[in-house]
């Protein structure tokens, strides 16, 4: 939408400056002289530190609000982003007040901003340790579920035996919380970690497995016989018919799938595997260092909505061809 | 000169049908219900025959029995004096809808016949020879959804053609098109069956398409379909639809399929 110039302003040169980016500066700056002017309730490290940082965003904001229309890629952001980037900054004064200045949210449950930026300048090398724990531990435990559901799924879309025998063990046993399983996996399998990629195996397969079998069970017959016609085998049937076909439906379940091995992974991690973001945010816990879970949690975020965003462009690069059948 | 490397790509080799005595019905919840009555008849190697009828009537059950996805229940349906079992790609049916594979190219579409009998490698040229022969080129990489009505018949038809189909099957395959598009995919067909010279059975409930197209028209009654007439069109392609013969025609024909009081 943004690049359709209507026919008057495409003559017209690009508004010389971004309001919105040099606005989103004033909040940032005011940051800065909250943090640096009002003296805290407690002993805060790193006050200059931080109001260095907070002042240089303030500053590009500035710079882009200023030249930003000719500074391509990065300048058309700041152009879309400009009320976020002032709200944030906003937010930012307002977390200050009512934490580092004023205590009306209760220390030190509510950390300060400074503390926040000493747990990620000290303790960043333990917190991206157990993100990357975590996001292998996810992705073995995703691959091996997503192929076992998907293998399920066709079976059971296919072959009257399978689905006979797997239809009513997967309703009986696939709505059961894959966490409710924590205590039994630990005994039977050798490592906490083995059981942990069991676990997240299992809550990915079930719903990939349901949808991967609607989605077979949902392909136009009419498919099957134009490639019968044409001179299909049956193998023929299933890997360039049924399959392709049922595409969109085994993303709809490795969405979900996805989704609820989030859960299970960070149970598994607090419980007992001993690393991990779970297991930090557990480990923080028990230290009282509530800046440190606030951080976990912020990294978490941004796994998760990073691993979906990463699937979602698997998706829309796999299924190319339903852009235009489908609204996306 | 697309002709000359037709007749290369495409060779004649249209086979002869017979139906005898062919009876057929459909198992509806247990009550059976009688599609086809005793029917027989001889298709002659490369020729255009119509199967006309009112809708519903089995004409398009016998395409199938034909095309080997259903078996007759009494009968026997010859194709050069072989049995019909199996679908085989020497006997394609084009579909009233073109069910295209929504996640394949137009390319890929075509090439899909070539990819299933395993011969894409060594016969891939005809795809190109096909794709052409439809009138299609350079609408080799859009999908599907990116095509008009008569664009994705285009490319049924293609699909169909590349695999050099002995017999070709046509189940209303211009019933959804718009009257224009329909009008101009009536005269494509003749065209490239004149071309491929193979034998063409086209199921249809358009009278006027029928006599337009066909050397022969078979006029079936309500279900269970019986053959009520056979007429032979004796015009020379390329036709006129104002044609009095055709006029003429026409009139018996609705008078088979007992509409007469509308002439």
């Amino acid at each position: 939408m943004a690049s359709i110039e209507l026919p008057l302003e495409a003559g017209r040169a690009p508004a010389p400056v971004q309001g919105w980016t040099l606005l989103a500066a004033l909040p940032w700056f005011a940051a800065v002289a909250v943090l640096l002017l009002v003296p805290d309730l407690t002993y805060q490290p790193l006050g200059r530190e931080l109001a260095l940082i907070w002042g240089a965003v303030g500053g590009v904001l500035t710079l882009l609000g200023l030249f930003g229309n000719r500074l391509g890629r990065v300048g058309r952001w700041s152009a879309l982003r400009g009320p976020w980037l002032f709200a944030i900054g906003a937010a930012s004064v307002l977390w200050t007040v009512v934490t580092a200045k004023t205590g009306w949210l209760p220390q030190p449950f509510f950390p300060t901003p400074q503390a926040m930026l000493e747990v990620f300048l000290y303790d960043y090398g333990k917190i991206l340790h157990s993100a990357a724990f975590s996001i292998w531990l996810l992705a073995k435990g995703f691959f091996f579920g997503a192929i076992a559901g998907f293998l399920i799924g066709v079976g059971m879309g296919w072959s009257r035996a399978v689905s006979y025998w797997a239809t009513p063990l997967l309703r009986y046993i696939g709505p059961l919380p894959a966490t409710a399983w924590l205590p039994l996996a630990f005994f039977i399998f050798p490592s906490s970690g083995s059981a942990s990629v069991f676990l997240i195996a299992f809550s990915t397969a079930f719903p990939v497995a349901v949808l991967t079998w609607s989605g077979i069970a949902a392909v136009n017959r009419d498919y099957y016989e134009i490639a019968r016609t044409l001179g299909a085998s049956p193998l023929f049937l299933i890997v360039k018919v049924a399959i392709p076909s049922a595409l969109p439906h085994v993303f709809v379940g490795l969405f979900m799938g996805l989704s609820t091995s989030f859960a299970v992974l960070v149970v598994a991690e607090m419980l007992g595997v001993e690393a991990g973001l779970g297991w930090y945010l557990q480990w923080a816990q028990g230290w009282a260092a509530y800046a440190n879970m606030y951080a976990a949690l912020f990294v978490m975020a941004a796994m998760c909505s990073g691993l979906i965003t990463l699937l979602f462009r698997i998706r829309d690069r796999v299924l190319v061809w339903q852009k235009g059948v489908v609204r996306w | 000169m697309v002709t000359a490397a037709l007749k290369e790509d495409l060779p004649g080799a249209g086979r002869e049908i017979s139906i005898e005595a062919v009876s057929h019905r459909f198992d509806l919840e247990g009550a059976p219900l009688p599609v086809l009555d005793d029917v027989s008849f001889t298709i002659e190697p490369g020729s255009f025959v119509a199967l006309l009828g009112p809708s519903g009537c089995g004409k398009s059950t016998l395409l199938r029995l034909i095309a080997g996805l259903d078996h007759p229940a009494s009968g026997a349906i010859r194709v050069d004096g072989a049995q019909v079992g199996a679908p085989d790609p020497s006997r394609i049916l084009v579909f009233q809808d073109p069910t295209l594979f929504p996640w394949r190219t137009v390319r890929a579409n075509v090439a899909l016949g070539l990819e299933a009998q395993g011969t894409l490698k060594t016969e891939g040229h005809r795809i190109d020879a096909a794709i052409n022969l439809v009138g299609l080129q350079g609408f080799d990489k859009a999908y599907p959804h990116q095509l008009s009505g008569g664009m994705a018949q285009r490319v049924a038809l293609a699909r169909a053609l590349v695999n050099q189909p002995n017999v070709l099957l046509l189940d209303e395959p211009l019933g959804k098109l718009d009257s224009l598009t329909r009008l101009a995919m009536q005269t494509e067909l003749v065209r490239l069956w004149q071309q491929s010279g193979l034998t063409a059975v086209l199921v249809t409930h358009d009278v006027e398409e029928a006599l337009y197209l066909a050397q022969r028209v078979i006029v079936f009654g309500p279900r269970p379909a019986q053959v009520v007439a056979d007429l032979t069109v004796d015009l020379p392609y390329p036709r006129h639809r104002g044609h009095p013969r055709i006029a003429e025609l026409r009139h018996e024909a609705l008078r088979h399929l007992g509409l007469e009081a509308s002439w």
